[in-house]
């Protein structure tokens, strides 16, 4: 039985490190500026951990293969512990888990602790059982009023929002269920939810944040390929959070102009 | 302790009183333990369900009919629920917990007997109350066992949010109270009915696993209680603790300036310390059995005691680990990472104390040590993905898909689950006097490692490739579609894995009649249950007091006649 575990814990260890290190399932290409920093801060940890879990494992299988009972000839090492070795490891496990995090918190920093920068494209986003919302203010960079009231989810876009025509800045509101975004350039997000929480997620942004009734978020994050990338809920919204999902087009800015002007026109 | 041995100097006559009100904590241990064996199959059936319904959308399954996406939703909320609340904080401390806890700080019962039976009985009442959520009008909330607000906490935000998620909530907080009495009884009695010469530091691990749970149990319980009866007032008197002003479906509800947040935060202030809650136990049971059967003394026996403190006590600070991407600042995040990470290092150190054990041993394989060896695999596989989900920014791609749900199924789940199995496997011969058949248990044990494997290392690839956790379908966005061909084998996995828990059922109900007769002490173990009767007397230890000479894992001693030393063994047989 002491070499059937062996055998067996081997090769679960194996077979699991293979499908990492073989990268068969692994992040989706990213294409935001903080992709390379948040995969540096991945695959680093992947290895470290893989490396633990590696020598726990292969040391759990051997060591249960090495010191079975093979009759009374074993000999039974009797003592109840090390202290320096106690020490060591615990000194070495402080320094591995805390080491690492403290790497990765610049980039969760420059994340989550500056404000958009200037001249980013401002963009709201609203998340209601089951549809993502997307709005620009328009010429005037002002987001008009929005009224409860006033939302009128069957009808879609701005009605949906509940967008209050009598206001001015509203007037030039777009609203729109698809986003487009210029590539290159700093999106200034601001997210809102009107029902329950949703989670705005889009795996090739590097970008994920909850969306949350009565709050109103700030983030930024910055495309840089132009395409076409999935927007996900990640925050279980209700009955139809599976599809509840969106589309986000990365164009380049001429596009985008060309794109919020159509917009406009059609409005008008 | 007066009150116990008048109450206990005789054995309560008739079935009711024996079986059902019983007030000895022997009886209450298997009241709780065969209680979560019922809620671990209603459980492992709806996780089926949720597999089947995940690769086959539109199957038409018999009894059930076809799943609906909402009915999807609902069974996973109720599989979160009844696992965690019925099965992993009622089989470890409930059950084996329960049961010998007492007889192995040399007590005749627990210090509130009346308290105890009260606990179970609430207990019981609480797993009636989920299950009558199945079967009202608009069925079982959707909300996940999380149940975060104003989802949960408003009745028209979808199916089952009725009456179903009125159920459900109320459950939750009868299951507090029924554990805030556990926990009292528990620490009382660790404190108050060690027999003469057991000290704290000779205490078993499991006791003092059992004992630091109990403490946990009793600060997080509280909390979720309240929590609770905010969520009661919320959703049905029209109060707005975490409601703020939302339009469901183009109609403005009544409530204003509530914060869905702070659910968030009480539950998880709950939430985290209960993870801790259904894992030490069977760290305890892993500690025990990994000693008794490697016939060496625990490796850092002090180091393991402050091990389980340390985690119970930094338990409570983490809890917003949970929050990165809520809308929480995100300054809070660099407290709750560091300590996050810092808990990491007495799990590790655990699991070298765990390997230390072994090393050097005599490693018998009898099936409660496959189990405790089973447990230290999963244990580390399930622990390593934690230092991922602790950095804030690596929770951007990875909070709430699949990864989280491969990490805590693996270590919460999984390694718990194999906590109790080798606590069964262990304890039967003391609880019902008979053994379990060898083969059968091994059997048992390399299908279901190999299988949790199969079913939740997968989920980890996953996550990574970007899969929501509480998707029903992968159909809806295009770079899932990829991802389906492993979620089928993951779906194969699990059916066989959850079918090979027959041989468990039938091993255990078999050899509870047919099972060879046990000894005394068939492992050779050294603790104070081993010292009495199988099955102990009404009073542990038929009238005799016991008294502790030795440590709990004195095995190998050099000199000594045996190769183990019972903690009651005279003072001469072995000096160390």
């Amino acid at each position: 039985m002491g070499l059937a575990l062996l055998v067996i814990i081997w090769l679960i260890t194996f077979v699991s490190t293979y499908f990492f290190a073989a990268k068969t399932w692994w992040l989706p290409h990213g294409a935001s500026t903080s992709t390379p920093w948040i995969d540096h801060q991945f695959a680093l940890t992947y290895l470290l951990m893989g490396i633990v879990f590696v020598a726990a494992q292969g040391a759990l299988g051997l060591f249960v293969w090495q010191y079975r009972d093979r009759g009374t000839a074993t000999k039974v090492t009797y003592s109840h512990g090390n202290t320096r070795m106690e020490v060591i490891w615990t000194a070495l496990t402080a320094i591995l888990f805390i080491g690492l995090n403290l790497m990765g918190s610049p980039i969760w920093a420059s994340e989550r602790f500056a404000p958009a920068e200037v001249g980013s494209v401002p963009v709201e986003v609203t998340g209601m059982q089951f549809a993502w919302y997307f709005r620009y203010p328009g010429a005037d960079g002002k987001f008009g009023r929005t009224d409860p009231k006033l939302m009128d989810p069957s009808a879609g876009n701005e009605a949906a929002l509940g967008l209050d025509t009598a206001d001015p800045a509203a007037k030039d509101d777009i609203v729109t269920g698809t986003m487009y975004l210029p590539v290159n350039r700093q999106v200034d997000l601001t997210l809102r939810a009107v029902d329950v929480i949703h989670s705005f997620f889009v795996p090739q942004m590097r970008f994920k944040q909850d969306a949350v009734p009565g709050l109103i978020i700030h983030m930024h994050f910055t495309p840089t390929e132009v395409g076409e990338y999935e927007i996900a809920c990640a925050e279980l919204c209700g009955l139809g959070h599976y599809k509840m999902h969106g589309m986000l087009h990365v164009v380049s800015q001429e596009d985008f102009d060309k794109w919020l002007a159509t917009r406009e026109a059609e409005k008008q | 302790m007066a009150t116990s041995a008048t109450i206990h100097s005789h054995a309560p006559q008739g079935f009711i009183r024996k079986y059902i009100f019983s007030l000895d904590h022997k009886v209450i241990g298997l009241q709780y333990y065969f209680l979560a064996l019922v809620a671990v199959f209603v459980g492992m059936l709806l996780s089926i369900l949720m597999r089947v319904h995940m690769i086959w959308p539109t199957a038409v399954l018999p009894l059930v009919g076809e799943i609906k996406p909402e009915t999807y939703l609902s069974l996973l909320t109720m599989h979160g629920t009844i696992m965690v609340f019925f099965v992993l904080t009622t089989a470890p401390q409930g059950g084996f917990g329960n049961y010998f806890l007492p007889i192995q700080i040399g007590a005749p019962d627990m210090a509130f007997p009346v308290l105890n039976m009260l606990s179970f009985w609430t207990t019981f009442v609480a797993f009636v109350t989920i299950l009558a959520a199945f079967f009202v009008t608009g069925g079982a909330p959707l909300h996940g066992w999380t149940g975060y607000a104003p989802l949960s906490a408003l009745t028209n935000s979808g199916p089952g949010e009725q009456l179903g998620a009125d159920l459900w909530i109320t459950s939750i907080a009868i299951f507090c109270i029924a554990s805030l009495m556990g926990a009292l009884n528990f620490i009382t009695t660790t404190l108050d009915l060690r027999a003469k010469g057991m000290t704290m530091m000779r205490m078993p691990l499991t006791v003092w696993a059992w004992f630091v749970t109990a403490i946990l149990g009793l600060l997080a319980f509280g909390v979720l209680l309240s929590a609770g009866i905010l969520l009661l007032l919320d959703r049905n008197l029209g109060t707005s603790f975490y409601i703020p002003l939302v339009v469901v479906n183009g109609q403005v509800m009544g409530h204003r300036g509530g914060s869905p947040l702070l659910w968030q935060h009480l539950f998880w202030f709950f939430g985290h310390p209960e993870v801790y809650i259904a894992i030490l136990p069977g760290m305890g049971v892993a500690s025990q059995l990994l000693s008794t059967f490697s016939r060496k003394p625990i490796f850092g026996y002090k180091a393991m005691v402050y091990a389980i403190m340390a985690i119970g006590f930094l338990g409570f600070m983490v809890w917003g680990h949970h929050m990165f991407m809520s809308g929480m600042s995100p300054y809070t995040a660099f407290a709750f990472s560091l300590m996050t990470m810092a808990i990491g290092v007495p799990s590790a150190i655990k699991t070298f104390n765990w390997l230390g054990t072994i090393h050097g041993g005599r490693v018998r394989f009898q099936t409660p040590m496959l189990y405790a060896i089973g447990f230290v695999s999963l244990f580390v596989s399930g622990g390593l993905s934690g230092p991922f989900l602790a950095q804030p920014v690596l929770d951007i791609p990875l909070h709430d898909t699949a990864f989280v749900v491969g990490h805590f199924h693996l270590i919460m789940g999984v390694a718990a689950i194999f906590g109790m199995f080798a606590g069964t496997y262990y304890w039967f011969p003391k609880m019902f006097g008979r053994m379990m058949n060898e083969t059968w248990g091994r059997i048992h044990f390399v299908i279901t490692l190999v299988g949790t494997y199969c079913i939740f290392m997968p989920m980890h690839y996953l996550g990574m490739a970007g899969q929501p956790r509480r998707y029903s379908q992968f159909t809806e966005l295009a770079y899932l579609k990829h991802l389906i061909p492993l979620n089928e084998f993951m779906t194969y996995a699990a059916i066989v894995t959850v079918a090979a828990q027959l041989i468990f059922v039938i091993n255990l109900f078999w050899s509870m009649f047919k099972g060879p007769k046990a000894s005394d002490n068939p492992w050779e173990s050294t603790t104070l249950e081993w010292t009495t009767a199988t099955p102990p007397p009404h009073d542990n230890f038929g009238g005799r007091t016991p008294v502790v000479h030795h440590g709990p894992y004195e095995y190998s001693v050099p000199g000594a006649p045996r190769d183990y030393v019972m903690q009651t063994d005279p003072p001469t047989v072995a000096s160390h």
